[in-house]
């Protein structure tokens, strides 16, 4: 018994990260560099004008001298896209509940869920943002319909396919309905709905960028979509390329930070957490 | 038949089946009219190839699947407890092997503090005391099964339900589990039925082995084998154990044919 050994073999680590993490940040990071560089020189070399296509360095520029502008117009577009996930995640998961518990619900409403989730967002914004009088409630029914999706199905995936076994178990040692929802099926639909958690994070940035658009809202309290209309109105290409950079960074910062999150939840048992043991 | 099945008081079996049958959905007969009666402390397993009917069986004798014609009565009328104990070790990989044992006991409102020791007390009998704070993933396939095992036994049940268990587990650690098994029943004295396709595991570790043919599953033999022998090691390489083995293949054989 004793030669059954528990302990996982550890890895060499380096500045708190797996030696084999290293090269999956700095590759990508090092790629990124030699473009930006490649970029620099072409447009130095090709002496191609800023209003056509700025360099790496002016749009640098632009973003520290607009800093103050842009983040707050960052803050608004992030405020609109977490608000939009936490109702997405809400009203998914309590969707994925409904349609878990009964044949007759899912059969019944999951055709709308994907009517809603395949129709183009910047179709239906106009309609909503004529509905819905308040700018930034249309804005979050905009985002949301794009990002509930994924939850909603995601979830129920993981709902149906709790192992079959453990529901016999269950059933065997008389556990309540609750007891087997909130003690067996929820946590093993827990990786499902991480993944969809994943994707719908970066659509609701997408889908509140969207909704921005459509939107056009002027004022103090606009976010970065407006801010690249005004630049692009303006002319003002290096501005537009700040704005867009910080969209795409807040994107990828979303991405990082629910994967966090899922390895984080999943570290000791999920094998899509295991990436480099074993 | 050893002198201490004679011993015992002719009274009502512990679990009687009569007629027993199942018809799935599908129109798969997958048992068909099985009689058994099954003793109180007793170790049965149920021989036969795969596809004959046997998880069928123990699953309707635990209560998960009603049969289609047939009863299934336990003495005294309501079901005692039960353990069931599954092929693979079906353990919630977001648990601990602590959390896994004490599941039974929690589902049941048993307080934590109480639950945990009980669980680690039937860690420690499954020989796995240091592993308590691991998680599935981080155990051996052996090691799984005994936080299986443990957990069907911690609310120590008067009638242990297995479902080739060891299939699964390479020779020399189902071997181990096979001793294992057999220490725990002779400390705790429940009923256990095994189910198994394994004519040696299945001499090896009973008292009774009730062979199955398929197609429809039925009973085919029913064969009581010498329990005073001493069930170890050396008796997987005694001559009594061969000629068990050869009677028992025999038996098989035969229920193959049938
Ligand atoms: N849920 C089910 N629906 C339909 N047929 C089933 C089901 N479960 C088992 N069977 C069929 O019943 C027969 C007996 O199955 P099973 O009891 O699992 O046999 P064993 O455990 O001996 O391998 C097989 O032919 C199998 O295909
Ligand atoms: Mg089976």
């Amino acid at each position: 018994m004793s030669a059954e050994g528990i302990a996982l073999p550890r890895e060499l680590r380096l500045l708190g990260l797996r030696r084999s993490t290293w090269p999956r940040i700095l590759a990508p990071l090092l790629m990124g560099l030699l473009a930006l560089g490649a970029w620099e020189f072409a447009v130095r070399h090709f002496e191609v004008p800023a209003y056509i296509l700025p360099g790496p360095v002016a749009i640098g520029q632009t973003l520290a001298e607009n800093w103050a502008s842009l983040l707050g117009s960052l803050a608004v577009t992030l405020r609109i896209t977490l608000l939009a996930l936490l109702l997405a995640v809400v009203t998914g998961v309590a969707l994925a509940m409904l349609f878990s518990a009964s044949r007759w619900v899912e059969m019944t409403f999951l055709p709308y869920a994907v009517m809603l989730q395949v129709t183009p967002v910047v179709s239906i914004a106009p309609l909503i943002i004529i509905w819905v009088d308040n700018v930034q409630a249309a804005l979050l029914v905009c985002a949301w319909i794009v990002a509930f999706f994924p939850i909603v199905s995601n979830t129920t995936i993981g709902l149906n396919s709790t192992d079959r076994n453990l529901l016999d178990l269950y059933r065997l040692l008389g556990a309540s309905r609750w007891q087997t929802l909130f003690q067996l099926r929820l946590p093993a639909a827990l990786p499902f709905f991480l993944a969809g958690l994943r994707i719908s994070g970066g659509l609701s940035l997408i889908g509140a960028i969207v909704a921005e658009f459509v939107a056009g809202t002027g004022g103090n309290s606009s976010g970065l979509a407006y801010r690249i209309l005004e630049a692009g109105y303006q002319l003002q290409i290096p501005r537009m390329f700040a704005a867009l950079a910080l969209i795409s960074l807040s994107g990828v910062a979303i991405f990082l930070v629910l994967s966090l999150l899922s390895h984080v939840l999943l570290r000791r048992w999920h094998e899509s957490a295991l990436g480099g043991e074993r | 038949m050893s002198a201490a099945h004679d011993q015992g008081a002719p009274g009502p079996p512990l679990l009687a089946l009569r007629g027993v049958s199942k018809r799935y959905a599908n129109g798969t007969v997958a048992v068909a009219g099985v009689d058994l009666g099954i003793e109180a402390g007793g170790f049965v397993s149920l021989l036969g190839p795969s596809g004959c009917g046997k998880s069928t069986l123990l699953r309707m004798i635990a209560g998960l699947d009603p049969p289609t014609a047939g009863g299934i009565a336990w003495r005294g009328g309501a079901r005692p407890s039960l353990g069931f104990v599954f092929q693979d070790p079906t353990l919630m990989p977001w648990r601990s092997a602590l959390d896994n044992v004490a599941l039974p006991l929690r589902l049941a409102h048993v307080p934590k503090a109480e639950r945990h020791r009980r669980a680690r007390e039937m860690l420690s009998l499954v020989g796995l005391a240091d592993a308590a704070g691991s998680y599935p993933r981080e155990l051996s396939g052996g090691m799984r099964m005994r936080v299986s095992i443990a957990r069907a036994l911690v609310t120590e049940p008067e009638v242990l339900l297995l479902d080739e268990p060891f299939a699964a587990l390479d020779e020399i650690t189902r071997f181990r589990l096979n001793n294992d098994l057999l220490r725990l029943w002779g400390l705790r004295r429940f009923t256990a039925v095994f189910v198994t396709h394994s004519v040696f595991e299945s001499v090896y570790l009973s008292e009774r082995v009730v062979v199955m043919a398929a197609r429809p599953g039925r009973l085919h033999a029913d064969i009581r084998l010498d329990a005073s022998s001493h069930r170890d090691e050396a008796f997987r390489t005694s001559p009594a154990y061969a000629a068990l083995c050869r009677s028992v293949s025999g038996a098989l054989e035969g229920a193959m044919a049938a």
